[in-house]
């Protein structure tokens, strides 16, 4: 076995080791535990770079743990799909971590620091895991790990945000127990709880209402998860009173790592042909996105507190994701749409989390209608947050941009046509609420003409992760712009089936 | 005054539960590593839980504190998973890249027991005890967090003093 074949485990193992080292360590010293978290996801995320290089130049990696064979004991597989969300999660975490430094000494008492950092910590391990798992109840109890470390880590912050940790709780403990029913009823049929076993034994078994009962139960309980849109409502809470870096890692790496995990269910144990033939859900999805894309956009307009925009902008962002996924079989696109979505919105919304949060922290500012005059006070977080708002609206060559171009080219391809004009009506939307922040941040002039506006910048390592994640919103939409990335995507869709169109 | 102050000890409940506590322990114990074959650390765990939660009854709560303080319950819940997910981490250490994470067969110790004996003490065994201390230390600490409140107490500590 090459060395290089054990990353996926030690990508979990030493999270786990590490999380509580932290909790140890926080007896002798309180700040530890930020040191030790910083650390490891750095680690972490030099593993899953590593991992990414393997799995393109070699191949997948299925390892097994203890040296079990797979449908007995449990396997972890990684291919390119894994490998891309694997980085994508750790490099936001990692961003996250660092942002948490100064943020966190604010909002959470000093004595607390140490069981914070282990449940961040066990939050990074619980969302490694579920993108490397290959076994439905690992990928179930990896899951569990990560909502229970961040039901917590929402409560933390007092207050209001212990009612929007109880919401998230309830939802998503409901969410939870139907897949959990989901992974009974396919081992009742099939006697195995391996994704790449069960997706060999399922199609003699497709027409059983046990395996179809299993696939809607999946879909609700991992939907929950994902804040898909009639299933959305514990999202804007939870997202809007969490503590800074919890509001930044919950809606970037966790989001996307519950999208993977719907993703990799549908596509990897179900597979598009049951979809097809038993289960047509692809328009619903569509049309269900459709309608996210504007409820979130509409309900985004009418807020003020900039947090609970960007999260009901978070619902409409998952609406992109999701009508990528609904188009997927009638295009030749495959998944692409949708995967490129899953990176992009995860450095556009994780930058204007920093940001809010920043105003937060420096100025106390909740309310938008306080922005007057901010883009002079805080210069830097205020252009990390304009770039990532234009990007957010599809300013070319940005992520946002690319996105939007690949999605309207999937539709017009799929011809749905009514996509098209869904698409281009969100971005007018999405226009009105970013440029609404915009426009009082560096144009209002406040009532009784200019003062003079001291500079009160929020410290540096809240600063510059959110301009890092800003340059890179522009970075790599010219990335995806060039093509470089598309023979990755084109590999995914190809091990789903996807990519060619049956006239 | 705190509740044991009212109602005094009672020497039946002391004397019952001063015999009965070893006995439990033992029994967790047993039931953790005392028979072949996995399992039976989570159950172990829960009974030695449950003989803290005896002495708490017979002795009053500060006294069971005292007996087994926070710091205690932490560095027992540390300990357990270190067991567990450690022993698997030297699995991969010891066998130089080779053995997979918690393949009990790359531990050294196959060479002198052999491979079957050596995966059978493992997950038998140590596993179970890890299992069974982070159990323990979990179930007690929820019971004082569920019982008891941290200022509360040092209050009533202060007020006694006076």
């Amino acid at each position: 076995m090459l060395p290089i074949e054990q990353f996926p485990v030690l990508v979990v193992a030493i999270s786990l080791l590490s999380a509580i080292t932290i909790l140890l360590a926080g007896g002798i010293s309180k700040k530890s535990g930020f040191f030790i978290s910083l650390a490891t996801i750095t680690f972490q995320f030099i593993l899953s770079l590593f991992i990414l290089r393997h799995v393109l130049t070699v191949g997948t990696i299925h390892y097994w743990l203890g040296g079990w064979r797979p449908p007995w004991g449990i396997e972890y597989v990684v291919d390119v799909l894994n490998a891309y969300v694997l980085i994508i999660v750790l490099f936001l975490s990692l961003l996250a971590a660092i942002y948490s430094k100064r943020s966190v000494e604010q909002e959470i008492e000093a004595r607390k620091l140490p069981t914070f950092y282990t449940l961040f910590q066990l939050l990074v391990t619980g969302l490694a895991g579920v993108v490397v798992t290959g076994d439905m109840f690992n990928l179930y109890v990896f899951l569990e790990i990560a909502s229970l470390a961040g039901y917590a880590l929402i409560a933390a912050a007092g207050g209001r945000a212990l009612r929007a940790s109880y919401n998230y709780l309830i939802l998503g403990a409901l969410g939870i127990c139907f897949y959990l029913l989901a992974i009974g009823f396919l081992y009742s049929v099939t006697g195995t709880l391996n994704m790449a076993d069960l997706r060999v034994l399922l199609p003699a078994l497709y027409a059983n209402k046990a395996v179809q009962t299993a696939f809607v139960f999946a879909f609700i309980g991992l939907g929950i998860k994902c804040a898909i849109f009639p299933l959305h409502t514990w999202q804007p809470d939870a997202y809007t009173y969490a503590p800074s870096a919890i509001s930044v890692i919950i809606s970037t790496a966790m989001a996307k790592a519950s999208i993977y995990a719907l993703i990799r269910v549908i596509f990897s144990v179900f597979t598009v042909d049951f979809i097809i033939l038993f289960a047509p859900i692809f328009k619903i999805i569509c049309w269900m996105a459709a309608i996210a894309m504007i409820f979130g956009s509409i309900l985004a307009i009418a807020q003020f507190d900039l947090k609970r925009m960007l999260a009901y902008s978070s619902i409409a962002n998952v609406g992109y994701i999701m009508l990528g996924v609904g188009l997927s079989t009638s295009t030749t696109f495959g998944l692409t749409p949708a995967l490129m979505h899953l990176l992009n919105h995860a450095l556009m919304k994780g930058c204007l989390f920093m940001a809010a949060c920043a105003f937060i922290y420096k100025a106390g500012l909740w309310d938008i209608r306080g922005f007057v005059g901010l883009g002079r006070k805080m210069p830097y977080t205020c252009f990390a947050f304009l770039l990532a708002a234009l990007s957010m609206i599809g300013l070319p060559p940005s992520v946002g941009f690319v996105t939007k171009l690949y999605l309207i080219l999937a539709a017009l391809e799929a011809g749905e046509y009514i996509f098209v004009a869904v698409i281009f009506f969100s971005t007018l939307l999405m226009i009105v609420y970013f440029w609404h922040v915009v426009e009082l941040m560096y144009i209002r002039v406040e009532e009784g003409g200019e003062k003079e506006i001291r500079v009160a910048e929020a410290p540096m390592s809240m600063v510059i992760p959110g301009l890092v994640l800003a340059v890179l919103c522009f970075i790599v939409g010219i990335i995806w712009l060039i093509g470089t990335p598309l023979p990755m995507m084109e590999a995914i869709n190809s091990g789903f089936g996807l990519g060619v169109v049956v006239p | 005054m705190s509740a044991e102050k009212k109602y005094g000890r009672d020497v039946v409940i002391e004397t019952i539960a001063r015999l009965m506590i070893p006995f439990i322990q033992l029994y967790g114990l047993y039931v953790m590593m005392g028979t072949e074959g996995a399992g039976g650390g989570f159950q172990g765990g829960t009974i030695i839980a449950a003989s803290f939660v005896l002495y708490v009854t017979a002795f009053g709560i500060t006294s069971g504190r005292k007996k087994f303080p926070e710091s205690w319950n932490a560095a027992f819940k540390c300990l357990g998973v270190y067991l567990y997910a450690g022993i698997g981490l030297l699995c991969i250490i010891f066998s130089l890249g080779v053995a997979e994470y918690l393949n009990y067969a790359a531990v050294p110790l196959s060479n002198i027991i052999g491979q079957a004996d050596t995966r059978a003490l493992m997950i038998a065994d140590v596993v179970e005890i890890g299992i069974g201390m982070t159990v323990m230390a979990a179930f007690v600490s929820l019971f004082f967090d569920l019982a008891w409140k941290e200022e509360s107490v040092k209050e009533e500590e202060g007020g006694a003093e006076e």
